[in-house]
């Protein structure tokens, strides 16, 4: 028994010897066998949090400050400038909300904070109730399709059929505008929420969790990533409206509805948001920190094969390439039968999932969900 | 020959490393029942998923709704009631049915080990492994110090057959000759304390690789041969605890561990059976009455050695099953299960399934996280009788839904060993119309590359 335990003593000696002893400092590729993966899995996340996901919340809340303010101007001035003034922030507002979409883990994902900024299509009815009613309960998970901003689309772009139509009623029935304005308070209060919850604590903690279990961050966050792009991105803003689930085109479940061609915009700049997380680039700039990208670069020293990460960006540029090559979603889909050239778009930003979900996930080991797995 | 095996039938030996294999795998499987109760498991494995992914010819097995909690309890009583040697026959005969019943009940979580605890319970039903240091031996009648020393080489055997055959799995030429797949699996660990700076270096993915075929290979020699007992006894330490840090194996290596204390001399184990007695207050010396167990009448042992030689030939032949079949094993996987096939492979793959109406021409896709839990489409995502099986399904569910005849297509894109992934399945086949057998998928696609080896 004495010489077991003195033996895996050595053991351990050895292999600690090994691991910090052998550190040479200038890099890997010294012959065969004398490649390194160096990737740092928590500067991965030091770069997320602090140049991508927390700027991406601050400039959201900047852009509904502006939304606020218009809402103001307009309330105290209901005028047809205004009325387009207002629209523009919303618009703005809401392309920012594209750049925060894909970050719903931790606070986000706690409070749900998609469903309760972002459910659509908008029940136009229950909005019409709230407001003739002039009581309701925007907790309540029931009431998700009758704010955000898929309630401000209607509320700003459906009203009537032009500006004047929509002004008119807004002067006829000031609770429409005292509605608008709750649901804009309502975003602005849970989206300050979860940014309060990062900036105390969270990010810390996000960028602890540097591990490779299901539960570490970097597990978590590709997750729920790859979710975003596959549940809301592909499948929200395209697929569902095509009607490629169900056989039956769905215009009507298009995000932004009322305003015809912001879906494009809206689609577009979440697949940038994509993009340009997946390439680690801070918010606002072009400087580029550590990334998936950077991460499958760096397991390639070891693996050889294909750029992985090159082939994914490809992907993203040819299925950008062809979605700004559409007309307005609501023209595709309504005027087109089958939509050929929207379900060919449709079908670019498909092939990025198995790219994702297959090629990136089994590159870095991700975890998929806790369970015990010997690999068969 | 034939009165070299009926010496070595004759030939008896302490019954004592039986009785410490049956404590220490008893407490072990009630560990694991308790272990997989408290996760949730049951839920999220048994009774959340709208589908079940069966056993060809073991449809009929499935959880049992609420009673599938009965089924753990039963499970892990008889588990406790092995440890204690109490009712042993029954406990092992109820330990065997309900372990391998759960086991049965969904294919996702088929893991190697399972199967390895299911046919060790399986070989416990015919060992007198309550003869010595358990509740049933508190009578007298029921008591012996020696047993047959076949009862103990049987599990040394399958003990062996493990090794063996995973060692000879791991010849090929992905393991061997590309590092695979440890070269992806052990850069994801460098953030681990005290080896993580070991884990992103290429040499250590080489060396772990051709380490653990060595490893298998003569691991049941060296515990076999007295002189390397205990280096053996060192070296199942280090390479399963290793195991057990870097990957998310469970309770597997612990059972390895404890499992190979049957290859030593009977001191040991009455030494740790005296520490027990001096813990629990038992007096151990009144089980030491000399007496072997004889195995009862004539006609009854030809049974028992009937069952265990089927059982070790039936060992033998299952992992080569593979041989029958064309193309590359770890891409078709016919004949990858209950073959010791232990961390061989990082797989992944990803399907779309179509859903074509035949009258109208309608078509869409569909959203298997309406069907699947993340776990069971992860791993339907590469696995050929997964995604037949599925496809059936849905067809069932269309078809019941729309009033009409479907045909289903799918898409899928499947990785191995850090390969690009490549298409997996012919789009063009319905597979609604394929029925799962042993002969081969005829409608997997073939593999691009090709892997060397056993």
């Amino acid at each position: 028994m004495k010489k077991s335990i003195l033996l895996l003593l050595v053991l351990a000696a050895t292999l600690y010897a090994c691991s910090s002893g052998s550190t040479d400092p200038d890099g890997a590729g010294n012959g065969p066998g004398g490649n390194e993966v160096r990737f740092d899995r928590s500067a991965m996340l030091a770069n997320w949090a602090d140049n991508i996901i927390l700027p991406s919340y601050n400039a959201f809340l900047s852009s509904h400050a502006n939304l606020s303010a218009a809402m103001q101007t307009f309330r105290a001035n209901p005028t047809l400038e205004n009325l387009v003034g207002l629209r523009e922030s919303w618009r703005a507002s809401y392309k920012s909300w594209q750049r925060v979409d894909l970050f719903e883990i931790g606070p986000a994902e706690e409070v749900g904070l998609r469903l309760q900024v972002n459910t659509y299509p908008a029940d136009v009815a229950l909005i019409e109730s709230h407001v003739a009613g002039g009581s309701y309960d925007l907790d309540l998970p029931s009431n998700r399709d009758s704010k955000g901003f898929p309630a401000l689309d209607y509320l700003l772009n459906g009203l009537g059929a032009d500006d004047a139509e929509i002004l008119q009623k807004f002067m006829d029935e000031p609770a429409y505008a005292a509605y608008a304005a709750d649901l804009i308070d309502d975003i602005g209060a849970r989206v300050s929420g979860v940014v309060s919850v990062w900036n105390n604590g969270y990010r810390d903690s996000f960028v602890a969790a540097d591990g490779a279990t299901a539960t570490a961050s970097v597990d978590r966050y590709v997750n729920d990533f790859i979710f975003y792009y596959e549940r809301f991105l592909r499948a929200g803003k395209l697929g569902i409206p095509l009607g490629v689930f169900t056989g039956t085109p769905a215009p009507e479940t298009l995000e932004s509805y009322y305003l015809e061609g912001l879906a494009n915009e809206l689609f577009l700049e979440g697949l940038d948001a994509v993009r340009d997380f997946f390439n680690g680039r801070h918010f606002g700039s072009t400087t580029q920190g550590e990334s998936l990208a950077s991460y499958l670069r760096a397991l390639n020293t070891v693996k050889g094969g294909e750029a992985l990460d090159a082939r994914i960006n490809a992907q993203f540029n040819a299925a950008r390439t062809l979605v700004s090559g559409l007309g307005s979603f609501q023209s595709e889909i309504l005027m087109n039968n089958p939509p050929i050239d929207m379900l060919q778009a449709y079908d670019e930003v498909q092939a990025a999932v198995p790219l994702l979900k297959v090629d990136m996930v089994s590159a870095m080991s991700i975890s998929i969900d806790f369970v015990d797995a010997d690999g068969d | 020959m034939r009165g070299f095996l009926e010496a070595y039938c004759e030939k008896s030996i302490q019954a004592a490393p039986l009785a410490v294999f049956r404590i220490l795998f008893g407490l072990m499987m009630f560990a694991g029942i308790v272990r997989f109760w408290a996760y949730g498991w049951i839920e999220a494995r048994y009774l959340d998923p709208a589908l079940h992914f069966t056993y060809y010819g073991f449809e009929w097995v499935q959880p049992l709704g609420n009673w599938t909690y009965l089924l753990f309890v039963l499970c892990g009583a008889s588990a406790l009631m092995i440890a204690l040697g109490w009712k042993y026959r029954l406990a092992s005969v109820l330990f065997f049915l309900s372990f391998t019943y759960i086991e049965l009940m969904d294919k996702t979580t088929y893991l190697n080990h399972y199967y390895f605890i299911s046919l060790v319970a399986f070989l416990m039903i015919f060992l007198p492994a309550n003869a010595y240091f358990s509740l049933d031996a508190r009578s007298e009648k029921y008591r012996f110090q020696r047993v047959p020393a076949w009862t103990v080489d049987s599990i040394k055997l399958l003990l062996a057959l493990v090794y063996i055959h995973a060692g000879l799995a791991k010849i090929n030429s992905d393991w061997l000759l590309e590092a695979m797949p440890l070269k992806i699996w052990l850069p994801a660990r460098t953030g681990m304390p005290l080896i993580g700076g070991l884990m992103g270096k290429e040499w250590v993915h080489y060396a772990f690789s051709w380490a653990g075929m060595l490893y298998d290979l003569s691991i049941p020699f060296l515990l076999l041969w007295r002189p390397s007992r205990w280096l053996a006894l060192a070296l199942v330490v280090v390479f399963h605890t290793l195991t057990a840090v870097l990957f998310p194996i469970g309770l597997f290596p612990y059972v390895m561990i404890v499992s190979v204390l049957v290859f030593f001399e009977p001191r040991l184990h009455h030494r740790l059976l005296q520490g027990l007695s001096n813990v629990l207050g038992i007096r151990k010396s009144r089980f030491d009455n000399g007496r072997e167990w004889r195995p009862g009448s004539v006609m009854a042992n030809r049974f028992r050695m009937g069952v265990l030689g089927l059982f070790f030939i039936w060992q033998l032949l299952l992992p080569w099953r593979y041989l029958c079949y064309p193309g590359e094993l770890f891409w078709t996987e016919e004949g990858f299960r209950f073959s010791w096939r232990v961390m061989l492979m990082e797989k992944t793959g990803y399907a779309q399934f179509k859903v074509v109406e035949n009258a109208t021409g309608k078509w869409y896709y569909v959203n298997n996280a309406d069907f699947l839990t993340p776990f069971q489409e992860k791993q339907m995502g590469f696995q050929p009788d997964f995604i037949l099986e599925y496809a059936r399904y849905l067809k069932g569910h269309f078809e019941a839904r729309g009033g009409q005849e479907v045909a289903v297509y799918v898409d899928c894109f499947v990785s191995l060993n850090g390969r690009p992934s490549q298409r997996y399945i012919d789009p063009g086949v319905d597979l609604g119309r394929e029925k799962e057998s042993f002969s081969h998928k005829t409608w997997i696609l073939p593999f691009n590359d090709e892997i060397k080896g056993l």
